[in-house]
């Protein structure tokens, strides 16, 4: 603990958008309460001063594409006590790890005018396939108030309300009709988990699967429904192969169906 | 029995509302039909039919001006008797322990509902007996809310998935209504007959312009609804169902479901006598403020059996069997009654169209007795 007693927050970037350290940023009204309560010692999109380690609370954003960063999140594993991650990215690889299907040195030598200056791995992965991590936290980006409710919930020492059940769920709690019952329009919501409210839905859409498998989710169920309904096998590639596309339980079956 | 003509149907909403209740009823949305507030004749889905099927739901025109041409929609009352997210209490902290903060119930609005079915009616029944029981178990008896103003409609236009006829329990109200009616269209008239079920039912029937009903059309209003029963082709064997599912606790069928069963929770959802919920604690970030929830959960979310350890009900084999056999055998154990009206909800809303009533028929077809 730093001299202040309070615990110390660090947010760590790794391969992407910032959309999800900027949820933070977002949460204005709380964060002046967050910043009594918590010392932020390392969040670079907030403040450059950096506080040294070891670290109580950890938030990581962004997947391991580099060696470099491969190396690096073993560090900031050892200097964090609750390590976090938040977003798509660190949970499955996030969208860039649409690289893990194809052939990067294809593309890199496609999209640099240099290829030889590029140096990265074959593969997008989680954070969680190479340290160990204790919650990780869904979405592309992650929900503000679910990342408010992990904060609040360290800090309170209880366990976080992050429900792990279907957005479907979601849908029938806030009385939204189900697009795909009653439009015929394809759904991602019932392999999905929950943390959304069920924003496409109540905009008349599909779910595009933002916050990955739900516990126990039943892809192929679902993916031979969609064929049954005259999706075609691409199609259902596409659904899986999403920002969530190189979790286990989207990846097998977006393989599948690419056969 | 009353006549009431269409062109005075606005009335019945009207003087509802002069009574002083919050007036709710079926309305066209996206696509659906929900239960929400009703100003007006106008705001109820006039002219719409419905077409039901396995995973399947279309509300269209049918060119008919019926007010009440279709069967029931995803949502059931049990939104407004049992919302889904509740507010139990709030508390602030104070010293070593806390303060509940305005402790009172806030008062809920008098409520009336149009619209509602046979099915729905035996299911705020079995509900409220669910309740009750849990109140007395608790030994801290909920003093209960004013029932609501029920203004039934008896079904002429049931869906495929209805199969209230094997439950008992429609397409005609027999009780626990104020007002019932059916809706009549013939090719130059448009009318309902009304019955009085209760004191406060005939008080406002009385005050609804209206004629008395000839021998004919009561007869006719019989035909409309007989002819609704007939015409309701699912069906769902009840005879010795609770001791059959006991016995096959381990049919090969309940693995097979489980491969197409998402465990979405969706059915639970719907189902109108389902009444499962979750107790949630919130906390703000200055700790200082604390609030309890009760929010609708379901059986098939891995969760909900969690206790000390891990969860019980890990596979979806257990969860769906558990569904199952709540509603159509342990709930006769505990209540008195199947937790299953047949209004078909789970079958529609099921994302992948599983269908309860088929499930026990392929046990009821292939029954692998064994222990329990
Ligand atoms: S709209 Fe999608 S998420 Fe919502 S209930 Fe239907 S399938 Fe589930
Ligand atoms: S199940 Fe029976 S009572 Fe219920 S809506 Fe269908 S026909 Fe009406
Ligand atoms: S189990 Fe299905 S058919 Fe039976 S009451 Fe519930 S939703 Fe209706
Ligand atoms: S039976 Fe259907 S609605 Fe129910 S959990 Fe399984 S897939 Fe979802």
């Amino acid at each position: 603990m730093p001299k202040s007693g309070k615990p110390k927050l660090a947010v760590w970037k790794f391969a992407s958008c910032d959309g999800c350290q900027l949820s933070l940023l977002d949460c204005e009204d709380q964060l002046l309460s967050i910043a009594g309560k918590i010392e932020i010692a390392n969040f670079a999109e907030a403040s450059s001063a950096i506080v040294k380690g070891p670290y109580d609370l950890s938030l990581v954003e962004g997947s391991i594409t580099t060696e470099h960063d491969e190396e690096r999140i073993h560090q900031v594993r050892k200097a964090s006590r609750f390590l976090v991650t938040i977003g798509a990215c660190a949970t499955s690889g996030g969208i860039q790890a649409l690289r893990n299907f194809s052939d990067v040195k294809e593309f890199i030598s496609l999209v640099y005018a240099r290829p030889q200056y590029i140096s990265t791995l074959r593969k997008s992965t989680a954070i969680a396939d190479h340290v160990k991590v204790d919650f990780e936290l869904r979405g592309c980006p992650v929900s503000k108030d679910q990342l408010l409710e992990v904060i609040t919930a360290y800090l309170g020492k209880k366990k976080p309300n992050i429900p792990n059940y279907s957005v479907c769920m979601e849908c029938k709690l806030r009385g939204v009709v189900c697009v795909m019952v009653s439009q015929g329009k394809i759904c991602m919501g019932p392999v999905t988990q929950a943390g959304c409210h069920a924003l496409c839905p109540s905009c008349n859409r599909g779910c595009y699967s933002c916050f990955g498998p739900k516990e126990t989710a039943n892809s192929s169920s679902l993916a031979g429904w969609f064929l049954q309904k005259g999706a075609s096998r691409e199609e259902i590639v596409r659904l899986f192969r999403g920002f969530n596309g190189n979790a286990d339980a989207f990846r097998k079956e977006s393989e599948y169906y690419e056969e | 029995m009353k006549i009431i003509e269409r062109s005075n149907f606005g009335r019945l909403i009207e003087l509802l509302k002069e009574a002083g209740y919050e007036v709710y009823g079926p309305r066209a949305l996206d696509g659906g039909l929900v239960y929400d507030h009703i100003e007006k004749d106008s705001d109820l889905p006039e002219g719409y039919k419905d077409q039901q099927g396995k995973g399947l739901y279309r509300l269209e025109k049918s060119g008919d001006p019926y007010l009440f041409g279709f069967a029931v929609g995803s949502q059931s009352w049990k939104k407004f008797l049992h919302p889904a997210e509740q507010r139990l209490w709030k508390a602030k902290k104070t010293g070593n322990g806390f303060t509940l903060l305005d402790p009172e119930p806030e008062p809920r609005p008098r409520m009336a509902f149009i619209g509602v079915r046979a099915c729905e009616i035996s299911a705020m029944t079995i509900q409220q007996k669910v309740y009750e029981q849990a109140a007395a178990l608790s030994g801290n008896p909920a003093t209960p809310d004013a029932p609501p103003f029920i203004v039934a409609v008896n079904c002429t236009h049931p869906s495929n998935n209805c199969f209230c006829t094997s439950m008992d329990t429609g397409p005609r109200v027999r009780s626990g209504f104020d007002i019932s009616l059916t809706e009549i269209l013939e090719d130059h008239s448009h009318y309902f007959i009304g019955e009085s079920g209760s004191e406060r039912g005939a008080d406002l029937l009385a005050q609804i312009p209206s004629r008395q009903a000839t021998e004919a059309e009561i007869s006719r209003g019989k035909a409309a609804t007989d002819k609704a029963a007939q015409s309701i082709s699912r069906s769902l064997d009840t005879h010795g169902l609770k001791e059959l599912l006991y016995q096959n606790y381990n049919h090969p069928s309940w693995e097979a479901v489980a491969d197409r069963c998402l465990s979405c929770g969706n059915c639970t959802m719907v189902c109108p006598t389902c009444f499962c919920s979750s107790v949630e604690d919130t906390i703000d970030v200055t700790g200082q403020y604390a609030e309890r929830w009760n929010k609708w959960d379901s059986c098939f979310s891995i969760d909900f059996s969690y206790i000390h350890g891990g969860p019980v009900r890990n596979s979806v084999k257990s969860r769906y069997r558990q569904w199952m056999t709540h509603k159509l055998a342990t709930w006769i154990d505990q209540f008195g009654t199947s937790g299953c009206v047949g209004c078909g909800r789970c079958i529609t809303w099921c994302p992948v169209g599983i269908d309860i009533t088929e499930e026990a028929s392929t046990i009821r077809n292939s029954p692998k007795t064994q222990e329990p």
